[in-house]
């Protein structure tokens, strides 16, 4: 049975269509879902997709965390189910609090579309599936995708292994020469403790389609849809 | 507070407004009374050489238009061409250059909205944006500050909007200083029987105001900006530069589309220049029809706005729907879902009357066809400047080499118009909606049909240079040059769009070039079968003494039957064969070289043998489709030189190549801007057949060389190596940019 994977859309989702298309073609079965939802139609996962959610106005994702459906994916987070924040989904999720910390102006303070390369970091105990030291070649695309956290905060994620990817060389190596935004500890993506809940700013939604370019957004679906998996038979 | 018309001086109104004693005659001729000044600033908008064409339209009515493959010509919105399969593509190019002038930002962002709600006003997804862009050197603050605004504006809006920036150009000339030239060309797909005809639905049918409120911003846009020369008070017309809310337009794209498939409309269009005023006439008039209009039920921003302000703003994101009666709630509720408003503004009526009411009063009343249709149409008067002969005999072919070779590949390859424009493109999402088969930096942009193996290949293309020196060639280059970076990478190039931006027309030289630039563009057109179906003419580009070249910026749509076969420019692999398809000549006229090593403009942009270019682009479908090359590469600025170096560092992948069997001096060899020519590698073992096929389409070809090392080796001239050329063909923008300091 193909995993349900919702994929909400906010007013001004962009990427909602792409993570639809993602999860069609990395095996799992897309349902589009509203902001206005209240309910995620039995889904077994859920996706925050890019873009720019009412406008990013305000502060990127500070609407969108008051939005009906961010009550369902809080109870998502909660129960164990997979949840992938992509970009601004990233930013929603660190400002509801699911993932410490916050994303700010880039470096540069301009906007960057680039492919990049991340490298994965090692399993929690709560997501066996994700596998650590891979190197992944995804696009970013953001204005605001500088991670911050506090000085206690920042201890805090490294000490719980909520690293899940940080910019690096095409070979792998840690090099703040290959941290695009300027992010802290070069974190491209983040896990919460349990490791269910995922949020990054490259793009795997646009590296899964051989004829488009790389395809370093598999690792991510398959982490994601094995999870989802996982909750089929639980 | 009330805002006024201009307040009273010595001139009457209508001069104040832009209007000729001449023309403010044929308004009261057509009124059969005087206009008061409601009507007078509604023929004001619609008359103005933006939105009337009124210097131009004599000259673009000799450009071919039809064609088996063109399903919507000029006079809609954009125009469509027909892919095959059942699906259109729907492609305008307009301007933006004056409110950048004055507000790079906005401006830009603005512009970037504009051409996207005209390719939404015929039911098409907007799929793909293209930025042709012109600046003054960036030695001077004030031009980085226009140029890094308007990269930023464009990005801002096309990011926020979801629509990819694929493509585009930037080139920079000392005229451009104060005058930038900001284009931007929108492609979009809808299947052929979902495109909205805007002729259909008459008397009875409602006008729905769809998206943001109206306001003060913008009024004038036309008139005042676009229509005239700037000053140096241009700051002081900042108000008249509209804001955008590229969220708004998001939505507006969700709702009109949803619009559009549920059937609910039987005609859609952008509010743009001389807003609510011309979309409203101009849905009449297309008709033959009447409308009343009611501002009363115009959403206003702030209260108090009188009837010429709300008839004549340009606030942005708003669509005029035409919906039967009975739909008006199901549009109201579609649109009430995407959080934007819907009100029923106005309903079209028998007769050709345009009734306009304000508060209870009827403030103005016309024919719309007057307003929209029957404004004047000026045979300017046109001659070639004088100076042009004696610029014209200063060939810098006579000219000897000042530097080394190898610094004069150094220098044109850093040069700001040639280098890598990754500074500009980084700052643009090219991936979003996940069709982008080749972005910014290649030939031409490739954007896949969803769920096909079916591509649409864009490119723009325009030359300054050779505009000023030759306008007809100009023009005629444009088309060639675009058409072939759409042939480069495989497709078929179907029909054009173009935007023709130039000085003031009341100046005879400026309608010289005008009307040479048009010739061009429509021989071209005919030799290569890409018609003509829409574009813009952006006039009054100049300030203080400096006015823009000729400058015609061309787009050429194409499609890919297979976007699995089709070609780039990197070198791919080790040991293939390299050959350049075509023959260089002593052109040296207009050509990178002349401008950035002998510093100057001078001689005749290359000839143009049109036939030839045309059985070149069948080559390379050809090619394509036979499988037969690794990689291709159009040559134009630059020449050989630039075109080997591009190919190579795409690649990341040397070569070794001689240059001198044909006679040309090197420096002729590697920097000549002959036309018709593309570089290209064969797959391994077919160049055989790739010869062959050549022969057949009568190209000559010339064996280079070959692929392969870290070095880029001209034999027995010089050699560089591959990472130094990275470094100065990357490097460039950003050094010039690295002492950015924004200056207002």
């Amino acid at each position: 049975m193909k995993p349900r994977v919702a994929v909400v859309t906010f007013p001004g989702s962009n990427d909602d269509r792409d993570a639809l298309r993602a999860i069609e073609l990395m095996g799992g079965d897309p349902v589009p879902a509203w902001h206005g939802d209240r309910d995620l139609q039995e889904a077994d996962a859920v996706i925050l997709p890019g873009g720019f959610a009412y406008g990013d106005y305000l502060r990127t994702g500070a609407i969108a965390r008051f939005a009906p459906v961010m009550a369902a994916v809080r109870d998502y987070a909660e129960e164990g189910r997979p949840v992938l924040g992509v970009c601004n989904g990233f930013q929603i999720l660190c400002e509801v609090g699911l993932l410490p910390g916050a994303l700010i102006r880039n470096r540069g303070l301009s906007f960057i579309c680039r492919w990049i390369h991340v490298r994965t970091e090692g399993p929690s105990d709560a997501s066996p599936n994700f596998s650590g030291g891979e190197v992944l070649q995804v696009p970013i695309k953001h204005g605001e995708g500088q991670f911050v956290a506090s000085q206690e905060e920042m201890a805090r994620i490294e000490e719980q292994g909520l690293v899940a990817m940080r910019y690096c060389a095409p070979d792998g190596s840690i090099d703040e020469r290959f941290n695009p935004n300027g992010s802290a500890h070069n974190i491209a993506g983040l896990r919460n403790p349990m490791g269910n809940v995922l949020g990054m700013m490259p793009h795997p939604e646009h590296a899964v389609d051989p004829d488009l370019g790389p395809t370093g957004g598999h690792a991510v679906f398959d982490w994601f849809l094995s999870g989802a998996r996982d909750r089929i038979h639980a | 507070m009330t805002r006024r018309l201009p307040a009273q001086t010595e001139d009457p109104l209508h001069r104040r407004l832009a209007l000729t004693d001449e023309e403010f005659e044929a308004i009261v001729d057509k009124l059969g009374r005087r206009p008061n000044d409601t009507e007078l600033a509604m023929f004001a908008a619609m008359w103005s050489e933006h939105c009337s064409y009124k210097s131009s339209k004599g000259h673009l009515r000799s450009l071919p238009t039809r064609g088996p493959q063109v399903l919507v010509g000029p006079g809609q919105d954009a125009g469509v061409v027909d892919l095959g399969d059942g699906v259109a593509c729907v492609f305008k190019m307009e301007s933006h250059s004056h409110p950048s002038a004055v507000e790079p930002f906005q401006g830009a962002a603005t512009g970037v909205g504009g051409i996207i709600r005209d390719i939404l006003s015929l039911g098409a997804r907007p799929v793909a944006l293209l930025d042709p862009l012109r600046f003054g050197p960036l030695g001077d603050a004030r031009n980085r500050y226009l140029f890094a605004g308007v990269v930023a504006g464009v990005g801002q809006y096309g990011n926020s909007v979801g629509v990819p920036t694929v493509g585009g150009e930037v080139k920079f000339a000392p005229c451009h200083s104060r005058n930038p030239t900001v284009n931007v060309m929108c492609v979009g797909l809808a299947g052929t029987d979902e495109l909205i005809h805007s002729r259909t639905g008459g008397a009875g049918n409602v006008l729905v105001l769809i998206g943001a409120s109206t306001g003060r911003d913008g009024i004038g846009g036309v008139s005042v900006l676009a229509s005239r020369t700037l000053d140096e008070d241009a700051h002081q017309a900042r108000p008249s530069v509209q804001v955008g809310d590229p969220f708004t337009e998001n939505l507006l794209i969700e709702a009109c589309l949803e619009l559009a498939r549920r059937g609910l409309l039987e005609g859609l269009q952008d509010l743009g220049g001389a807003g609510l005023t011309c979309a409203v006439s101009e849905t009449a008039a297309r008709r033959g029809v009447g409308v009343e209009l009611d501002l009363d039920e115009v959403p206003l921003r702030e209260p108090g706005m009188e009837a010429f302000e709300v008839l004549t703003s340009e606030s942005q994101e708003r669509m005029l729907a035409t919906v039967r009666p009975d739909d008006v709630e199901a549009v109201r509720d579609v649109c009430g879902r995407w959080g934007l408003s819907a009100s029923a503004v106005g309903r079209l009526r028998g007769g050709g009357e345009m009734l306009v009411r304000h508060r209870g009063q009827v403030v103005a009343q016309m024919r719309a066809k007057a307003l929209a249709e029957e404004g004047p149409v000026y045979e300017r008067p046109s001659s070639p400047p004088p100076w042009l002969v004696r610029v014209r005999e200063d060939d810098p072919a006579m000219q000897p080499l000042p530097v080394s070779l190898e610094e004069a590949f150094y220098y044109v390859l850093g040069a700001p118009g040639i280098a890598s424009k990754r500074w500009v493109y980084e700052q643009y999402d090219s991936l979003v909606q996940g069709a982008t088969v080749l972005g910014p930096g290649s030939d031409a942009a490739v954007i896949r049909l969803q769920g096909t193996i079916r591509a649409v290949a864009v490119s723009t293309d325009g030359n300054g240079w050779y505009g000023f020196l030759d306008p007809y060639l100009g023009g005629a280059h444009g088309v060639a040059e675009a058409a072939r970076n759409v042939a480069t990478v495989g497709a078929r190039p179907l029909a054009i769009t173009n935007c023709l931006n130039f000085g003031n027309p009341e100046h005879p030289d400026v309608m010289w070039a005008f009307a040479e630039a048009v010739r061009g563009i429509g021989d071209a057109c005919r030799a290569l079968n890409t018609p003509v179906t829409g574009g813009n003419v952006s006039f009054y580009n100049e300030s203080g003494d400096s006015v823009v070249y000729p400058t015609p910026v061309v787009g050429v749509v194409g499609v890919i039957d297979d976007y699995r076969l089709l070609m780039r420019q990197g070198f791919a692999s080790d040991g293939l064969v390299i050959y350049l398809l075509g023959q260089t000549l002593l052109e040296l006229g207009g050509s990178e070289y002349a401008e950035t090593i002998l510093r100057k403009v001078s001689g005749r942009p290359p000839r143009l043998d049109l036939d030839m270019e045309g059985r070149l682009h069948r080559l390379l479908y050809e090619c394509a489709r036979q499988d037969l090359l690794a990689s291709a590469h159009d040559l134009s600025d630059g020449g050989l030189a630039v075109a080997l170096a591009e190919s190579s560092i795409a690649g990341g992948l040397g070569f070794t190549v001689s240059v001198q069997d044909d006679g040309l001096d090197p420096h002729v060899a590697l920097f000549s801007e002959t036309a018709s020519r593309v570089l290209v590698t064969a797959k391994p073992g077919r160049e055989g057949d790739f010869e062959q096929v050549a022969a057949v389409h009568q190209i000559p070809i010339t064996r280079l060389g070959l692929t392969g090392g870290s070095r880029l080796e001209f034999a027995s001239l010089f050699d560089v190596a591959l990472s130094d050329a990275v470094v100065v063909s990357e490097g460039a923008l950003p050094r010039l940019m690295s002492n950015q300091r924004l200056t207002g």
